[in-house]
C-alpha cells in the first residue's frame, strides 16, 4: 500500500444523511471520525447560490447535483434468466453524489412509518392468515418496533425542523393531523406550510371520499427555526427548485445545513472529498474489518484504517462495497442462501394528472418540496387488503416540489409530443394543471435481488452491481386499485382532462421513467442471521465492526418516503454503537 | 400542422424569414447557392426556411446539418398563433453550443460496452453519445430523404413531406442507415424542447418568448407571498439568470 493514514476511530463512508448523523454523534462521543466522500465538498454557499442553482439545464439535464453514471451505476434486468443492461442514462432513480448526498437534493417528505410496519409480516399473517402472502414474497417484520425507534423519529424531525401536525400526542388524537399514525411525543417542531392549490383541493375531495385528510410532514421549514444543534433555517419562499437542487434558501434541511455546520467545527471531524471508497478491507478471518483503501483525488489509492468501518452510502452502493468487500455471504435466489443482495424493494408511484381550464390558477412553478396534503386511509392497518386483494397499501398525495417548462409540462392524453397542437397544450396547461400521486409500498420477493454483474465495470475495474427487479402482479394490483381511488377523488374537482398511470397487468419495470429514489433492502436488517445482513442496531451479522446504515435495512419498502425512517435507524444505530458497542466491541445480538 | 401557414402572424414571419434568405441564411449556413438553386424558386409547396434569430454562426454543425436543424426546429416548435416558434427563439443556436457541452459527450452517461439490445424499458443502450446521436441520425434522415426525393435533403422538402418524415421517425417507422429514427427523433425532440425553455443565455429562449407564452415567471423563485392566491392570475413577467426582465 503506497499511502497508508494512520489509524483513526471510525471510517464513513459518504457524506448524506446517515453520514452526517453517524459522525456526529460518534464525535459527540469523543471519537476521531474521518468521512470519505466520492463527490466534492457542497455548501449553500457557493454551490446552492441563488440564481445559479435555479437552473433546469444545468439541474435537471445536466444533473449537476448528483450522481454521474459515467462513473459508477447499476445493471438492471426484470428476472433471473435475462442479461441485465447497465442504467445508462439518469431515470427510474437518482442518486445523489458529493457533501450532502441525495439528501441535498431531496424534497423534503418526512414521515414516520406506522406501526404496523414494522412488524409487516406478522400483522399479514394474522389478519388475513399465512396462505395470503404469496408463497414468493419475503417479507419479514423489523427486528425493531415502533416505539423503539420513536425517540428517534422525533429527534430526527427536530433535527430537520419538520413542518406538520401530528394527529396523536402520548395517545391522545389532535385534530387536523393524521388520526392512523403511531403515537409522538410531541407536536411537530413547526407547523405545516401553506397549501397550494392543489393541496387545498385534495382536502375537500379526499373528505368527500370519507378520508382523513392531513399535511405532509415536510423537512421544508414553515417559519425560522433553530435545531437542538444550533443550526438556524429561513421560512421556505415556495421557489419550485426542491427535487433535484440543493436549497438556496435555508429552508429544506439537509446534511448540509442542519448537522455540517456544526462537524465542520470539530477538531476530531476530518471530511475527505473525492475519495473513492474501493472496499472495506478485512482481516485474515475475514471477522473483523482493518479499514477501507479508497481512491484519492488524484487517483491514488490509499488505505485508511479504522477500528468501525460505517456504510453510510446510498442505499444500493452499501450493498455493493459489502459484497465487493466479500462481508457476508452473497444472497442466491436459486437455494435461498446468503443474506448480502437479499430483499430488495422499490417504491410504487403512479401519477395522476388533473387539467383545468384558465381560470383555475395551480401555478406549478410554485413549489415546496415536501409540503402538500396526503392521507392513510388506504394504508396500514386501515386498509382491507384481504378485499383489496394484495399486500401493502399507500398513499395519496397532492404535492408540488416546483415544475418548470425542462423539466416537463404535462399535457392531455392524446395530446402530440410537438407541432402547434403540442405548443397549444402545453401553454393551455402548464399553469392550470397539478397531479395527485399515489406512492404505494413495494414488497419485496425471492427472485427480487441485488448481486455483482458478471460483464460489467465500473471507471474503477468492479463489477457493476446488478439489480433484479420487476413489477410482481401484487404490485400491480395495488397500483390498479390505488390508482382507481385517486381517479374516483380526482373526479370530484371537475377537472376538464384526467390522466392516470396505473400499472397494466404484466407490465415491465421501466427503468427510464423517474419514479423514486425510494430503492430499499439489499442489507436488510433481521433478527435471524440466515435471513438478514444485519443485526437490529445495522450491525452486520458477519463483521461486528462493521455496520450499513441506511434504506438498505429495509426488509421491504412501505407507502411512505424513506428518509424519515432511513434517520431514525441512524440515530438508533449510533445509540447503540456509543452506549454498547463502545465499551465492548463485538457482536451486538448474539446469532 | 402545415394550416399555421393561413395564420396572418405567422405569413408575415415567413414573408420577412424569405425576404431576409437570400442575404442572411445562405451566408450564415453556407448550403451554398447549388443547394437552393436545385429547388425551383416558384415552387409553392416548398419549405420556407425562416431565418435563425441573431447572427450565430454555428461552430458544431457543418452547414448541411444547420439546413436540417433551422428546418426540424421550424417543425418540432412551429411559429404559430400559439407563440414563437423555435427557430425565431435561437433554438438551432441552442443546439450547436449543447451539442458542445460534456454533457452531449457523454459526460454523465454510462458509455462503456458490451452493447445489447435490450427491451424499451431498458432505455437506450447504444453506444453512441448525444452529440453522435443528432450528427449521425442528421446525415441518416438526410440521406434517406435524398432517396426517396429525388437528390433532395429533408432542408429541401416541404412542410408536409417534413412532418410526415417526422411523424414516421417518431414512430420509428422511417427506416435510416446505422441509427434508429426512433431514437434519434425522441433526442432531437427532447433537446429542442430544452433549447426552446432553458434559459436565454444557452441560447435558445430569446427574450424569454417560450416562458412568457406558457406564462412562466422563469427564476424569480420566490412566491412566498403567491401560494394562496386564487382569484387572479400571477402578475409578474418572467426574469432570467441574467436578471432580465421579460
Amino acid at each position: 500500500m503506497a499511502n497508508a493514514k494512520a489509524k483513526v476511530d471510525a471510517v464513513i463512508v459518504g457524506m448524506g444523511w446517515t453520514g452526517a448523523i453517524l459522525a456526529k454523534e460518534l464525535t459527540d462521543a469523543g471519537l476521531h471520525v474521518v468521512v470519505l466522500e466520492r463527490g466534492a465538498d457542497r455548501d449553500t454557499q457557493p454551490d446552492f447560490a441563488y440564481p445559479k442553482v435555479v437552473d433546469e439545464l444545468e439541474g435537471s439535464v445536466h444533473r449537476r447535483y448528483l450522481q454521474s453514471l459515467g462513473q459508477e451505476t447499476v445493471t438492471v434486468r426484470h428476472n433471473l434468466t435475462s442479461t441485465a443492461v447497465p442504467y445508462r442514462q439518469m431515470g427510474s432513480f437518482k442518486p445523489g453524489t458529493g457533501v450532502g448526498g441525495a439528501g441535498s437534493h431531496w424534497s423534503g417528505c418526512h414521515f414516520r412509518a406506522l406501526p404496523e410496519d414494522f412488524k409487516l409480516r406478522s400483522n399479514v399473517e394474522q389478519r388475513y392468515g399465512k396462505s395470503f402472502i404469496p408463497s414468493d414474497m419475503s417479507i419479514q417484520d423489523f427486528p425493531v418496533s415502533y416505539e423503539d425507534l420513536e425517540p428517534h423519529f422525533d429527534h430526527f424531525e427536530y433535527v430537520c425542523g419538520t413542518s406538520g401536525k401530528a394527529g396523536i400526542i402520548l395517545g391522545a388524537k389532535q385534530a387536523g393531523g393524521n388520526p392512523f399514525e403511531g403515537s409522538r411525543s410531541r407536536e411537530f417542531p413547526l407547523g405545516p406550510n401553506p397549501n397550494y392549490l392543489g393541496a387545498e383541493m385534495f382536502y375537500g375531495a379526499a373528505r368527500e371520499m370519507g378520508w382523513d385528510p392531513y399535511p405532509i410532514p415536510a423537512s421544508n421549514a414553515s417559519a425560522p427555526y433553530v435545531n437542538p444543534y444550533g443550526c438556524q433555517m429561513g421560512p421556505c419562499n415556495a421557489c419550485g427548485f426542491c427535487s433535484d437542487y440543493g436549497c438556496l434558501n435555508y429552508s429544506k434541511a439537509s446534511p448540509n445545513i442542519s448537522i455540517l455546520p456544526v462537524l465542520r467545527q470539530r477538531k476530531n471531524f476530518e471530511l475527505r472529498t473525492h475519495a473513492q471508497v474501493l472496499k472495506v478491507n478485512l482481516d485474515s478471518d475475514g471477522k473483523k474489518a482493518t479499514g477501507v483503501t479508497y481512491l484519492d483525488a488524484q487517483g491514488r489509492e490509499v488505505e485508511q484504517q479504522a477500528d468501525l468501518v460505517l456504510l453510510c452510502a446510498f442505499s444500493l452502493y452499501n450493498v455493493h462495497l459489502m459484497l465487493l468487500s466479500g462481508i457476508g455471504k452473497p444472497y442466491d435466489p436459486q437455494t435461498g442462501q446468503g443474506t448480502i443482495g437479499r430483499n430488495y424493494s422499490y417504491q410504487n408511484l403512479n401519477r395522476v394528472v388533473l387539467f383545468f381550464d384558465k381560470n383555475v390558477q395551480a401555478n406549478q412553478f410554485i413549489g415546496i418540496g415536501g409540503a402538500g396534503t396526503t392521507m392513510d386511509n388506504l394504508n396500514g392497518n386501515q386498509l382491507d387488503n384481504g378485499k383489496a386483494g394484495f399486500v401493502g397499501g399507500g398513499i395519496i398525495w397532492a404535492r408540488q416540489p416546483g415544475a418548470g417548462p425542462v423539466r416537463g409540462i404535462n399535457v392531455p392524453p392524446g395530446t402530440p409530443n410537438w407541432g402547434t397542437a403540442w405548443k397549444q397544450a402545453a401553454s393551455d396547461s402548464f399553469r392550470h394543471s397539478f397531479y395527485f400521486e399515489v406512492q404505494g409500498a413495494c414488497m419485496s420477493y425471492q427472485q427480487h435481488y441485488l448481486s455483482l454483474d458478471p460483464t460489467y465495470k465500473d471507471a474503477f475495474g468492479r463489477p457493476l452491481l446488478r439489480m433484479t427487479f420487476d413489477w410482481h402482479d401484487n404490485e400491480v394490483k395495488a397500483s390498479q386499485f390505488l390508482v382507481s381511488k385517486a381517479m374516483e377523488m380526482s373526479k370530484i374537482l371537475n377537472p376538464t382532462a384526467l390522466a392516470g398511470d396505473a400499472k397494466k397487468p404484466g407490465e415491465h419495470y421501466n427503468i427510464t421513467k423517474y419514479q423514486s429514489t425510494h430503492t430499499c433492502g439489499g442489507a436488510i436488517m433481521g433478527s435471524d442471521p440466515k435471513t438478514s445482513a444485519l443485526n437490529r442496531y445495522l450491525q452486520s451479522w458477519d463483521v461486528h465492526n462493521v455496520f450499513a446504515i441506511g434504506a438498505n435495512a429495509f426488509p421491504q419498502n412501505n407507502g411512505y418516503n424513506p428518509t424519515g425512517m432511513v434517520g431514525a435507524l441512524a440515530y438508533w444505530s449510533a445509540k447503540a454503537i456509543r452506549e454498547q458497542y463502545l465499551k465492548n466491541p463485538g457482536p451486538l445480538v448474539q446469532a | 400542422m402545415s394550416d399555421d401557414d393561413a395564420i396572418p402572424a405567422r405569413r408575415e414571419f415567413l414573408r420577412k424569414s424569405l425576404t431576409l434568405i437570400p442575404v442572411v441564411t445562405l451566408a450564415s449556413t453556407g448550403l451554398g447557392a447549388q443547394a437552393f438553386a436545385q429547388t425551383p424558386g416558384d415552387k409553392p409547396a416548398a419549405a420556407a426556411v425562416p431565418m435563425p434569430a441573431g447572427d450565430y454562426t454555428p461552430s458544431f454543425f457543418t452547414p448541411q446539418e444547420w439546413a436540417f436543424v433551422v428546418a426540424a426546429c421550424d417543425r418540432l416548435i412551429p411559429a404559430d398563433h400559439v407563440g414563437p416558434g423555435a427557430v425565431e427563439l435561437g433554438v438551432p443556436e441552442f443546439l450547436d453550443r449543447h451539442l458542445q457541452t460534456p454533457y452531449a459527450n457523454g459526460a454523465i452517461w454510462y458509455m462503456q460496452g458490451p452493447f445489447i439490445e435490450a427491451p424499451a424499458e431498458f432505455g437506450y443502450q447504444g453506444r453512441l453519445n448525444l452529440r453522435e446521436l443528432i450528427r449521425i441520425g442528421i446525415k441518416a434522415m438526410d440521406a434517406s430523404c435524398q432517396k426517396q426525393f429525388a437528390g433532395k435533403v429533408f432542408a429541401e422538402l416541404s412542410h408536409g413531406d417534413q412532418e410526415t418524415l417526422l411523424k414516421a421517425a417518431e414512430g420509428g417507422k422511417l427506416e435510416l442507415d446505422g441509427i434508429s429514427s426512433k431514437t434519434f427523433f425522441s433526442n432531437l425532440l427532447n433537446e429542442v424542447r430544452n433549447g426552446y425553455f432553458a434559459d436565454p443565455s444557452y441560447g435558445g429562449n430569446k427574450h424569454m418568448g417560450a416562458w412568457k407564452m406558457i406564462g412562466y415567471p422563469g427564476m424569480r423563485a420566490d412566491y412566498m407571498d403567491w401560494i394562496t392566491v386564487r382569484d387572479k392570475p400571477y402578475p409578474l413577467p418572467p426574469v432570467d439568470l441574467s436578471g432580465k426582465r421579460g
